[in-house]
């Protein structure tokens, strides 16, 4: 089986983000970049069914933010080829813009199983995994944990996760594109020394695509920090006016049974 | 047999454990081990490891190390050094055997514990174990009353470049110390600076951690940044940084004098003398670390630095000096409680502060980062708030010099 | 239905809707308010027609019954959706942030070609423009959004808004306008989470206890608690450590990363390898003796008193409201 994998640079949450000078955008020139986490978990979905399956895994990301060492570690942990598509503004595509961009790519490749994070924490406009499926006319589930071969060849098994840890087993006719949200095990680690020496043997393969026009995204008007108490706000009273007090507080944020 | 280990390791080729310890420096060592057992009879938690030290070289030699390799046992090292300096034959485990180990279960795609992995990965990302942003590496310095150089700004050259360390750094409780330590160093007429932003790990403890490939990485950065910058001399506050720096960056060919702070301090001991105004009546035991202590075989610059505070009385736990227990936080330890605690280990910091608070001690002093968290946590644990506080050394001198926590106008 | 309308993809579980279905039903309703139209909430298979009338938000609930449509797969949903949005042309269509959701909504987004917005908390309209304030980069920021282009697809978080204020409303149950058919797709089997210990990671709900418990037997005031809030009691490494309950319940840099709704801290004084455990969590309310416990810095709300007190009160104090 031939899977692709989608890994989306996103702002690194750790750094306190910062807003550029019109206000509505990121200031993506002052932000570090990593990897977006479900799609690390795509990845390592990928590489188990690689290792049960004989599957080959080919990377695709977005020439962005650290793709190169994004897409080194990804060799380093396994994947056969990874593939770089260009792009040159500071900023990430708009939704169906990116979804065009991968989808050209992601044709030429002609890849059975496509697995893509199934969120994202940048995605003002929804999640890019079905947007994607659509562009390239598959058939999509997301918020899967956890992929296995099906029953009949052809075909893939899926567990897509609803609340209470329930989860419903699905198959699924190949060719797909899933939306992961987590892989049977967690992301591997790889030590630096691999990645190191992926860098020095694995070639990044560079893919020629034309950037498709953006269209029009929803317009931002502001974009701004919450105000956020540096401290909790406090709750005095007797012990029964306090515990009144939170359950009025539980209740307005809907968290009575 | 070890020339055809280093050949194997020219060619790339997947090396086995022994090979792996006969290519490393020190590594032909191994093959005087006599099986005495001394090794895993010293080691904290030898009781609990399915292979203990012994085992793991007689595994080596025997070439069946495949169980071993992927077995719990190869984190649960905490790097306390015992083990090699009680070998009669001088094998120097912690720095060779483990560490060999660790880099074969990791090259073999064994996955280490979560919060090693973690750590691992800060590391990796953010050169700071604790993963937290670069840019908050100068956060302790914010409203601080004497002048930080951030040689980061504004390049200068110093008598002293203070390699502050990642816990210093960030971790808030350690942050009090560094603030004690900025006011010191002043206050003594250093001119000392720091490299803000651009430091990172010394790696130490990834290397022991069989993390070769990461510790290389923060190597080359940080020689980098020794070339860039101008200085007399590295402080640290971290004994595993001084450790690291001691003996092994020296195999690649970076040699910097470098100082633990309790060394550089007992160097400048006359000119310290005269500023400790205060008097601690305190009864204070003093913890050796294991880096400075067992490995260095450093035990008395502590100790000056402590008997020169007013009033101050030290008194010995029964296991001090070369003998001294560990607190369970180097060489990964820090990030292994979890999987420790999971495979029947104690915690050993525990088990110290009750041997501290036996002494009729009311202060533990300490030297080393890990040990102040640890410590207090264990205090917490063992019941013995108010009975026994942990202090560092450097906190009693600047209070003793009268240098209290001050914010700036 | 109108233009004006604001249409809901509704969700059902064992007969009644989801909280998050009321929520949606909620926000639906203020925003038809503001462009005179109703709120209409679609609930597709069985469970909808027992479900409906809870639904007290909306003015209108529309129940789709087709077999296919009896457990969730993709396909016929997007068919039905698209045909009833294509239908009744309204203002927007809200969908919760869900697993369902998170699928169905920018399916049909990209396939009607409609502008869609991910993370919505606020959402109102103002001449025929919709308004929406969206969580950003897991809320570290929020953006006020301006859409012109109707219908919108917008993706409602859980907790934006209260549900409660309708009345009864108009029930209508309809046979599948379209032929639907199973897709790729194929559901196969329901797997329910086996029952060993807790799994602490997927609470919507943690008690968390630290050293302020003092002893293991007042565990059983937070238990108690948890209970009545419909959660599980976590704890700290020192309480994990002494073994008053197992290691898969500790929350920290050594333990558990947990994201729970709601993460009540009792008696935790907030020690950094915590915190680091519950980055994900939603509400933090703390209970303290140590005003200047470092864990009123990560809280929302917190109170300075002896848990032994104050907990016991919450309880019955919930155990009042909830009867």
């Amino acid at each position: 089986m031939n899977i692709a994998v989608v890994l989306r640079q996103v702002p690194d949450l750790i750094e306190t983000l910062e807003i550029a000078d019109d206000g509505t955008r990121l200031d993506y020139g002052a932000a570090r970049f990593i990897v977006n986490e479900w799609d690390n978990h795509a990845l390592e979905q990928a590489l188990l069914l690689k290792e049960s399956e004989g599957s080959s895994v080919t990377v695709v990301a977005l020439d962005f933010g650290e793709v190169d060492n994004t897409l080194y570690e990804a060799s380093a942990k396994g994947a056969d080829t990874i593939v770089k598509i260009p792009w040159d503004s500071e900023e990430p595509p708009a939704l169906r813009q990116a979804a065009a961009l991968y989808a050209e790519v992601l044709r030429g490749i002609g890849a059975e199983l496509i697995l893509v994070g199934c969120q994202s924490h940048d995605e003002l406009e929804g999640p890019l995994a079905p947007q994607l499926a659509f562009t390239l006319n598959l058939p999509y589930v997301g918020v899967v944990r956890g992929v296995q071969p099906g029953d009949q060849p052809g075909s893939i098994r899926v567990f897509k996760e609803f609340p209470g840890a329930v989860v419903a087993r699905m198959s699924v006719r190949l060719p797909a594109l899933i939306g992961v949200l987590a892989a049977e095990k967690a992301p591997r680690y790889v030590p630096v020394s691999r990645i190191r020496a992926a860098m020095k043997s694995t070639p990044i393969r560079e893919s020629q695509v034309d950037v498709p026009q953006a269209a029009a995204p929803v317009n931002v008007l502001r974009l701004y920090v919450p105000e956020a108490p540096e401290r909790a706000e406090m709750l005095d009273g007797s012990a029964e006016e306090v515990a009144e007090r939170i359950c009025q507080i539980l209740a307005e944020k809907g968290l009575l049974r | 047999m070890i020339q055809a280990s280093k050949k194997a390791v020219d060619e790339g080729r997947t090396l086995t454990l022994l090979e792996e310890v006969l290519a490393s420096p020190e590594g032909e060592s191994v093959l005087t081990c006599m099986q005495c057992g001394v090794c895993s009879g010293s080691c904290p938690y030898g009781e609990v490891m399915k292979y203990p030290p012994r085992q793991i070289i007689q595994e080596a030699i025997a070439g069946a190390d495949a169980d071993l390799i992927s077995s719990p046992s190869v984190w649960m090292c905490v790097g306390c050094y015992t083990c090699a300096k009680r070998c009669p034959r001088g094998i120097d485990l912690t720095d060779v055997v483990w560490p060999a180990l660790r880099d074969q279960a990791l090259q073999r795609g064994i996955q280490p514990p979560t919060e090693l992995r973690v750590a691992f990965q800060n590391l990796y990302l953010y050169g700071n174990l604790l993963g937290i942003s670069p840019r908050k590496r100068l956060d302790w310095a914010k409203d601080l009353d004497v002048t930080v150089r951030d040689l980061s700004r504004q390049p200068e050259p110093v008598e002293v470049l203070w390699l502050v360390g990642c816990y210093p750094s960030y971790y808030p409780r350690n942050q009090i110390v560094t603030r004690a330590m900025a006011r010191l160093l002043t206050a003594m007429g250093v001119r000392w600076g720091v490299l803000g932003k651009d430091e990172k790990s010394l790696g130490d403890c990834d290397r022991l951690f069989g993390e070769e490939g990461l510790f290389e990485l923060l190597v080359e950065n940080n020689h980098k940044l020794f070339r860039q910058h101008q200085f007399d001399r590295l402080l640290l506050t971290d004994p595993h940084g001084f450790r690291a720096l001691q003996k092994f960056y020296p195999r690649y060919g970076i040699e910097v004098p470098a100082q633990h702070y309790t060394m550089y301090l007992a160097e400048k001991i006359d000119q310290l003398k005269p500023l400790l105004v205060r008097a601690i009546e305190a009864t204070v035991t003093y913890h050796d670390n294991c880096c400075v202590g067992r490995r260095c075989d450093c035990y008395e610059p502590p100790r000056e630095l402590l008997r020169i505070i007013p009033g101050l009385k030290l008194v010995e736990m029964p296991r001090n000096r070369e003998i001294a227990l560990c607190c369970g936080g180097g060489g990964g330890g820090m990030w292994l409680d979890g999987h420790i605690t999971e495979h029947g280990g104690k915690r050993l910091s525990d088990e110290r502060v009750l041997e501290a608070a036996g002494t009729g001690a009311n202060i533990l002093a300490v030297s080393c980062p890990f040990e102040l968290s640890r410590f207090e946590d264990s205090i917490k644990v063992t019941g013995l708030e108010g009975k026994l506080v942990v202090r560092d050394i450097i906190e009693l001198l600047a209070e003793s010099m009268g240098l209290e926590e001050r914010k700036k106008a | 239905m109108s233009a004006e309308d604001v249409l809901v993809l509704g969700e059902t579980k064992q007969g009644t809707p989801t909280d998050m279905t009321l929520e949606l039903a909620a926000c639906a309703r203020q925003l038809a308010s503001q462009t005179g139209g109703q709120a209409v909430v679609v609930l597709l298979g069985p469970e909808g027609k027992q479900a409906a009338t809870q639904v007290a938000d909306a003015h209108r609930v529309v129940v789709v019954e087709d077999d296919i449509l009896a457990t969730y797969t993709p396909a016929p949903y997007l068919e039905l959706l698209s045909h009833l949005v294509d239908q009744s042309k309204p203002i927007a269509l809200l969908v919760g942030s869900t697993s369902v959701g998170l699928d169905v909504a920018p399916l049909l987004a990209a396939r009607m070609n409609l502008p869609i917005v991910g993370g919505c908390q606020k959402i109102s309209a103002e001449n025929g423009a919709l308004k929406v304030t969206a969580s950003f980069c897991a809320g570290k920021m929020l953006a006020d959004v301006e859409i012109s282009a109707t219908p919108a697809v917008l993706m409602l978080l859980p907790g934006s808004y209260r549900a409660g204020g309708g009345a009864a409303p108009q029930v209508e149950i309809i046979r599948s306008p379209i032929a639907l058919d199973p897709g790729p797709v194929c559901f196969e089997q329901m797997i329910l989470p086996a029952a060993t210990d807790v799994d602490i990671t997927q609470q919507e709900v943690l008690v968390a206890v630290g050293r302020g418990i003092q002893q293991q037997d007042n565990l059983a005031l937070a238990e108690e608690l948890a209970e009545a809030l419909g959660g599980a009691v976590c704890a700290t490494r020192p309480i994990v450590d002494q073994g008053w309950l197992p290691l898969t319940r500790q929350v920290g840099k050594s333990g558990m990363t947990v994201k729970p709704k709601l993460y009540l801290a009792l008696g935790v004084s907030g020690a950094p390898e915590h915190v680091e455990g519950l980055k994900g969590a939603g509400l933090i309310i703390a209970v303290n003796t140590d005003p200047k416990a470092p864990i009123f810095e990560t809280a929302q709300y917190g109170v300075v008193a002896d848990l032994l007190d104050v907990v016991p009160a919450i309880t019955e104090a919930l155990k009042a409201k909830t009867n």
